[in-house]
């Protein structure tokens, strides 16, 4: 598909592109919604739902850069809320999408972003039926900004939340963890390494859908984005108010990612994911789920244990044999000197 | 991964640890001096794996520990400025000075750029040729080369707007400082691998015949460490005060002669403030008379600014080895990772940072 807006004409985002007149009009109805077929020309979507129980929730999208190996800020926004849902254990069906783009903006850019979206949005089966464009000055806006809001529906009566967690519990985790972060952070000037390391951008919300049609309930799910499993792991103990056990050697990872993480200093533990999650699973039933996660990923493994212990106490036993306090990263992952 | 799982083996960690809990007889006092060797013996629990004979103790080998307060001001000062671009390594960015640190002073406004080479800074300045490029040149004589290089290419290339603050520290000097003190308690140390790659290993015999130290100069990977200990361990039941060389797969006794000679070209040995140990003589390098017009001190006009160091913060005693990070009234309460009020709780590598991240059960 090429861009249906004519590059002859504007080949770049102008200011007026967010001025509400004509050509406002022209990149909704030419390019947004030539993508977005559900949006309907109007200020607000009317939604279909009947089911009792919705769950909402919003992300904002400020990556940069904005294409990198494996996805780019618009499958990355669609993904990033449609995991959000599916870690309530709701199916995702709807999202609204606003733009914040910057003056300059290439239009083929945009076109690529909103097309992956509609991509993305396809593939888990979710309908964009809303959105908004504004635009900013040049040297305002990191080319652009995108925040998606989703609305998915519980089909079961079940809470899947941090404080549904117990003691005994094992933590299983989807996937190989790092490779999103790894693989944005090389694509980035001034970092540049050669790898083949594509980030794993993903949704998640078909894992979750089978793990409920087998009548499995798992206690809470968490995507492990921003800070990593690390965080993922701390916020969930503390909440939880549990100690969490788990085997760095159990961790499965790619060795192009702890490769890259050993020359820059970093813990895996602690780089972001776009398309892994931890489980809580009650013991019974970690084999059924973890037949079903090996239907998308043969990584995928049991890590750990809950224990009624230390209350937001994470430890990892080393590789070595040693025990440690796995912390929450600091905040900026910043190389070691040496 | 090939020539690292090797070092990480469970089986063969579990061996050393029998056999150093099989020679032990008396309780030893080891240092490793390295702040990358305190960082792995946390990151993989070996403390509490040794005997409880063993105390390790977490010497001043982190580079970002030891920068002085001063030091740090006049970074955040050069990096405010408009016309700047400040490049550093990244975990001096969070590193506080009298007032802030460098990432505050990026959220300000200032271009603050992390970079992994010094030579990037050499390339950033070849891409800014209107910039003030300012590279922060820290660390101990394994990052020596590298920030040298960095101004040996600047020189070449006649890039007048590239400068360096240098605040290149020594190892040698170090370890004498601590020995030197009369309330020492470190009995044994495991010396910094990859300082000895560069510099190589001839200038420990001086120091573990005079103060009667065994020293072994150890790697950075578990079994590295374990070895390093046992080495170590041994000679301290032994009686023994010799320098031996565990990391043979890459330290060579004369080390690395043609880093030796770049050094010995860009930087001439002066005293040096450390942070949390005062000024130890001969510990420092600075720019020579030939590199002189490349230092950002001189251009920037910064030879003027002194500050003092935060009076709660024990960082001294603790990268001397007379206090461990818990015994600190601050420690984990007014002091964290988040809100730092001494050098070694910011850098991963910082003996309190590494207490506090990776914890004792």
């Amino acid at each position: 598909m090429n861009c249906p807006v004519p590059l002859s004409d504007y080949p770049t985002v102008m200011m007026a592109h967010g001025g509400g007149g004509r050509l406002m009009q022209r990149l909704i109805d030419e390019l947004f919604r030539a993508a977005f077929v559900d949006v309907q020309p109007h200020d607000g979507a009317v939604l279909d739902i009947p089911q009792d129980k919705i769950v909402i929730t919003t992300d904002s999208f400020v990556v940069s850069p904005l294409f990198f190996p494996g996805g780019n800020i618009g499958n990355l926004a669609v993904n990033g809320t449609i995991n959000d849902l599916a870690m309530c254990g709701a199916k995702p069906r709807y999202l609204s999408v606003s733009f914040i783009l910057e003056e300059g903006l290439s239009m083929e850019t945009l076109w690529q972003v909103v097309r992956a979206m509609r991509t993305a949005a396809d593939v888990a089966n979710v309908a964009i039926v809303t959105g908004d464009t504004k635009v900013v000055e040049r040297g305002r806006g990191n080319g652009l900004y995108i925040n998606t809001t989703g609305i998915g529906v519980l089909e079961h009566n079940h809470v899947i939340a941090p404080d549904q967690v117990k003691s005994d519990d094992v933590v299983i985790l989807s996937r190989d963890i790092g490779r999103h972060g790894m693989a944005v952070m090389g694509s980035r000037e001034g970092l540049s390494f050669e790898s083949d390391i594509k980030s794993d951008c993903a949704p998640l919300s078909a894992y979750v859908q089978d793990i409920l049609q087998a009548g499995i309930i798992p206690h809470c799910l968490r995507d492990a984005t921003r800070g990593g499993v690390a965080a993922v792991l701390n916020e969930i103990a503390t909440a939880s108010k549990l100690q969490i056990d788990i085997r760095e050697n159990a961790i499965p990872v790619d060795e192009a990612v702890r490769g890259a993480c050993e020359i820059l200093g970093f813990d895996p533990l602690h780089i972001a994911n776009e398309g892994c999650f931890v489980a809580f699973i009650a013991p019974q039933e970690q084999d059924s789920v973890l037949d079903i996660l090996h239907r998308y990923n043969p990584q995928a493994a049991i890590i750990g244990t809950v224990a009624d212990n230390k209350p937001g106490l994470v430890t990892l036993e080393t590789p070595i044999g040693g025990r440690r306090i796995l912390d929450m990263p600091a905040g900026e992952i910043l190389p070691r000197i040496c | 991964m090939k020539y690292l799982d090797e070092y990480r083996d469970p089986q063969a960690a579990r061996k050393y640890v029998a056999a150093i809990k099989k020679i032990t007889k008396k309780p030893w006092t080891i240092m490793e001096i390295c702040g990358g060797q305190t960082h792995a013996i946390v990151r993989y629990g070996i403390q509490n794996m040794l005997p409880d004979e063993i105390t390790l103790v977490h010497g001043p080998g982190c580079p970002v520990c030891v920068t002085p307060i001063e030091k740090i001001d006049k970074a955040l000062e050069i990096a405010a400025r408009s016309n700047v671009i400040f490049c550093s390594f990244g975990d001096m960015l969070r590193v506080p000075g009298s007032s802030k640190d460098l990432l505050t002073v990026r959220a300000e406004g200032g271009d603050v750029r992390a970079i992994y080479s010094p030579l990037d800074a050499v390339q950033i300045a070849r891409d800014n040729p209107d910039k003030e490029i300012v590279f922060f040149a820290v660390g101990f004589e394994t990052t020596a080369p590298g920030n040298a290089m960095a101004a040996y290419q600047a020189k070449e290339m006649g890039l007048k707007k590239f400068s360096m603050l240098v605040s290149h520290v020594l190892v040698p000097p170090a370890m004498e400082s601590i020995l030197s003190n009369t309330e020492c308690r470190v009995e044994g140390f495991l010396a910094a691998g990859h300082v000895c790659t560069v510099m190589g290993i001839e200038a420990y015999a001086p120091i573990s015949s005079r103060y009667k130290v065994p020293i072994v100069v150890t790697g950075f990977e578990p079994l590295d460490i374990l070895q390093g200990l046992y080495m170590c361990i041994s000679q301290l039941e032994q009686g023994q005060t010799n320098v031996e060389n565990q990391y043979v797969r890459v330290v060579e006794e004369h080390g690395n002669r043609l880093a030796q000679e770049l050094i010995s070209k860009v930087f001439r040995i002066i005293p040096r403030q450390w942070r949390g140990l005062g000024e130890i003589p001969q510990s420092g390098w600075k720019l020579t008379a030939e590199y002189e017009d490349l230092d950002a001190e001189y251009r920037f006009d910064m030879i003027d600014i002194v500050q003092k160091e935060c009076s709660e913060c024990i960082s001294g005693e603790i990268m001397q080895g007379l206090k461990k990070p818990m015994q600190c009234p601050a420690f984990a309460s007014k002091c964290t990772p988040d809100h730092p009020l001494g050098a070694p709780m910011v850098s991963a590598e910082g003996a309190c940072s590494a207490y506090y991240r990776y914890g004792n059960e």
